[in-house]
């Protein structure tokens, strides 16, 4: 069904389609939307659910952990500080495998405190065993909610699925979306079958003191996972496909990339554009193509190692930084060639879009043109070198 | 073997009051209960992997969360429609409770979530080795309050948690001893009997965090009562509606009796504080018989 919606709500919408049975969340912007619009839901009885507002973030998580070891399909969004001062808890929720879903609306991190976009909130939390899925538009964005609940659920997954959209871009954002509707939703997406719960009448207990005897082999068996779902994620998205109409790889989308000299490497909604400044370029005649990744974790290596070994030059663009060291998803991306006979001449890193900063058509021309036999590591497109002279006294 | 809902062999030290209490509130609040656990002594000697003391469905998860996370399991158990047919229990120590885990308990109580929260309270981090904690009383020593030559001990008395808990308007409120098994149950079987939030303080002497012999505990409990230093009291919808009448001891029989009060011992003007303290507990509650 198309509605012409803004982004959270659209997220909102498939959220309630999913039907969770526990939501918690906690205010900061720009997540807000989303939860508002499910407290309505509840509050005119379109979604049978307990909503628990917190006091907190790390309660909007503990919150959801609870209810999902009850095992009962639960729900939270957040964004930036709120992310982080969630950050124990999900790594937890992670290690006691608990399939819970969350939506973070991908803004900058203080200091300086700034509300906008960059992506430095989750990818800072790359390393907490959850699933990482980038939408690049509001359609992507709700479809891959229900793809996250289908693939945490998975008696073979049971890991904690992050949708990361970005903030304002994609969640204030108003698109003609196509809704789910709810027999297909329901085809797709289960009712929840936990493998394990908190049960009176087989009394469990869960999140137990593990010693170096047998705590290597708990995370061990996360990173398998991890790698599965690198099989897993290809065949949930195919199945998606067949009832929605909508196909999705679910690791990478290589655009234009088959005969590319140059292509550029993107997360989330900055593909958008780049793929409107490919097809400009493509007009001209240049060989140019964009590769967007979808999964952040697991990270899709050898996908990715096939869709550029054969190109010339590479461009990876990062919103997000690992200060004092390289860009986080362009290291990812160079360590995919390491000791590989075929890669690319030049990946050259780029760092674009922090804190809101728009990142135009222009940027995007701005990193093609840069993108020659010379490489470069970590360099600021559209930086105000006016600024960095200020003096302070 | 018969079944147990705490079972014996976990490695808690000899003479500890924690897992006395713990092991007398899941008796009381029977096998149709939940628990969710913060981490500390109780974690750690009841559920070492693979084996694990508890014979009803209990999670652990962080340290400051469980009423959090019991909120969750109350939650999705209302969502379940079975809220009415099982406990829920969350449960910590005193640094747990009354300091890191303060803010989550703070939010349970406020939305009122009907889940009895225990603090075991032994009066200091003993899990992490005897660091001060908000419930840590006056002039004790621990090993970050130490005596010194301008230390006389830990510098703050006790948070008033029962009061602080009061002020959200829940329900039932009481402090507890293992000095005084029965009461314990009773008052576990009352909270359980009431719906919405509740909280209980439970005293659990540490033989190895107050310094005495471990076959001292149930003593060493009692005359914490019995000084008038550890009120027990009871709270139904706002009213005081019980307290344990004592004929009032000195302090010095509470403290002489352990190591992190003996730098007291021959300072009279700080035994005056303490007895201030007491004296105080005995006229606000009227605990004198």
């Amino acid at each position: 069904m198309k509605k012409f919606l803004e982004g959270s709500l659209a997220v909102a919408e498939v959220v309630r389609l999913c039907k969770p049975g526990v939501i918690s969340a906690y205010p900061i912007t720009p997540q807000t939307h989303i939860v508002e619009e499910l407290a309505q839901m509840v509050a005119d009885a379109k979604l049978n659910c307990q909503f628990v507002n917190v006091e907190s973030e790390h309660s909007a998580a503990s919150v959801v952990l609870g209810a999902s070891a009850a095992g009962v399909r639960s729900y939270t969004a957040t964004s930036s500080q709120g992310l982080f001062y969630m950050a124990e808890v999900l790594f937890n929720i992670a290690g006691m495998r608990l399939p819970v879903v969350l939506t973070c609306a991908n803004r900058a991190i203080s200091a300086p405190i700034n509300i906008w976009n960059d992506q430095q909130d989750s990818v800072s939390l790359r390393d907490c065993g959850w699933v990482q899925l980038f939408a690049e538009d509001i359609q992507e964005a709700v479809d891959l909610h229900a793809i996250a609940y289908r693939l945490a659920e998975d008696h073979s997954v049971m890991l904690p699925v992050m949708v990361c959209m970005d903030g304002f871009i994609l969640t204030h954002g108003i698109e003609t979306i196509d809704i789910p509707i709810l027999e297909q939703v329901d085809k797709f997406l289960p009712a929840y079958n936990p493998l394990y719960k908190l049960d009176i009448n087989n009394p469990i207990t869960m999140g137990p003191l593990v010693d170096a005897d047998s705590y290597t082999e708990t995370r061990y068996a996360i990173q398998k996972t991890q790698e599965d779902l690198l099989k897993i994620i290809p065949k949930v998205t195919a199945e998606f496909s067949k009832i929605f109409g909508r196909t999705y790889h679910g690791l990478i989308e290589e655009y234009c990339t088959k005969d590319a000299e140059r292509v550029i490497v993107a997360m989330g909604s900055v593909c958008g554009t780049a793929k409107d400044v490919v097809d400009e370029l493509r007009a001209k005649g240049k060989k140019v193509g964009l590769l967007k990744i979808m999964a952040y974790r697991p990270f899709p290596a050898q996908a990715i190692y096939e869709a550029l070994k054969d190109i010339p030059k590479v461009a990876v663009l990062d919103r997000a930084l690992s200060l004092g060291s390289y860009a986080p998803l362009a290291s990812e991306i160079k360590a995919a060639f390491f000791g590989k006979k075929k890669k690319p001449q030049v990946v050259s890193s780029f760092v674009v879009g922090l804190g809101g900063r728009d990142i135009t058509k222009d940027s995007i021309k701005e990193v093609f043109k840069l993108l020659t036999a010379k490489e470069l590591s970590l360099e600021f497109i559209d930086l105000k070198p006016e600024l960095l002279k200020e003096e302070y006294r | 073997m018969e079944k147990r809902l705490f079972n014996p062999g976990h490695t808690a030290c000899a003479g500890c009051g924690q897992s006395l209490a713990a092991r007398l509130v899941i008796e009381a609040a029977g096998a149709n209960t939940m628990v969710a656990n913060n981490t500390g002594c109780l974690e750690v000697f009841s559920t070492k992997y693979p084996e694990s003391s508890w014979g009803v469905p209990w999670v652990h998860s962080l340290f400051e969360n469980s009423a959090a996370v019991a909120s969750g399991i109350e939650a999705a158990l209302r969502y379940l429609g079975q809220k009415d047919a099982i406990n829920v229990i969350c449960q910590a120590g005193d640094g747990g409770s009354a300091d890191i885990g303060l803010q989550a308990l703070s939010g349970m109580w406020e939305r009122n979530h009907d889940i009895l929260s225990i603090c075991y309270d032994n009066e200091a981090y003993m899990n992490t080795g005897i660091q001060r904690s908000g419930l840590t009383p006056f002039d004790s020593n621990t090993t970050t309050s130490p005596v010194g030559r301008q230390s006389c001990g830990n510098i703050r008395p006790k948070k008033p948690m029962p009061d602080i808990a009061m002020a959200h308007g829940i329900p039932y409120v009481a402090t507890a001893s293992v000095a005084f098994p029965q009461d314990i149950q009773r008052k576990v079987k009352k909270a359980l009997s009431i719906r919405g939030a509740k909280y209980m303080q439970i005293h659990v002497p540490c033989p190895l965090g107050w310094r005495y012999e471990p076959s001292l505990t149930y003593q060493v409990a009692k005359l914490a009562i019995e000084t008038g230093l550890y009120p027990l009291v009871e709270y139904e919808n706002g009213q005081l509606v019980a307290v344990r009448k004592i004929q009032p001891k000195p302090v010095e029989e509470y403290l002489k009796v352990q190591a992190r009060f003996k730098h007291l011992l021959n300072n009279p003007e700080e035994l005056k504080k303490i007895q201030a303290i007491a004296d105080a507990n005995i006229r606000k509650y009227g605990l004198a018989a």
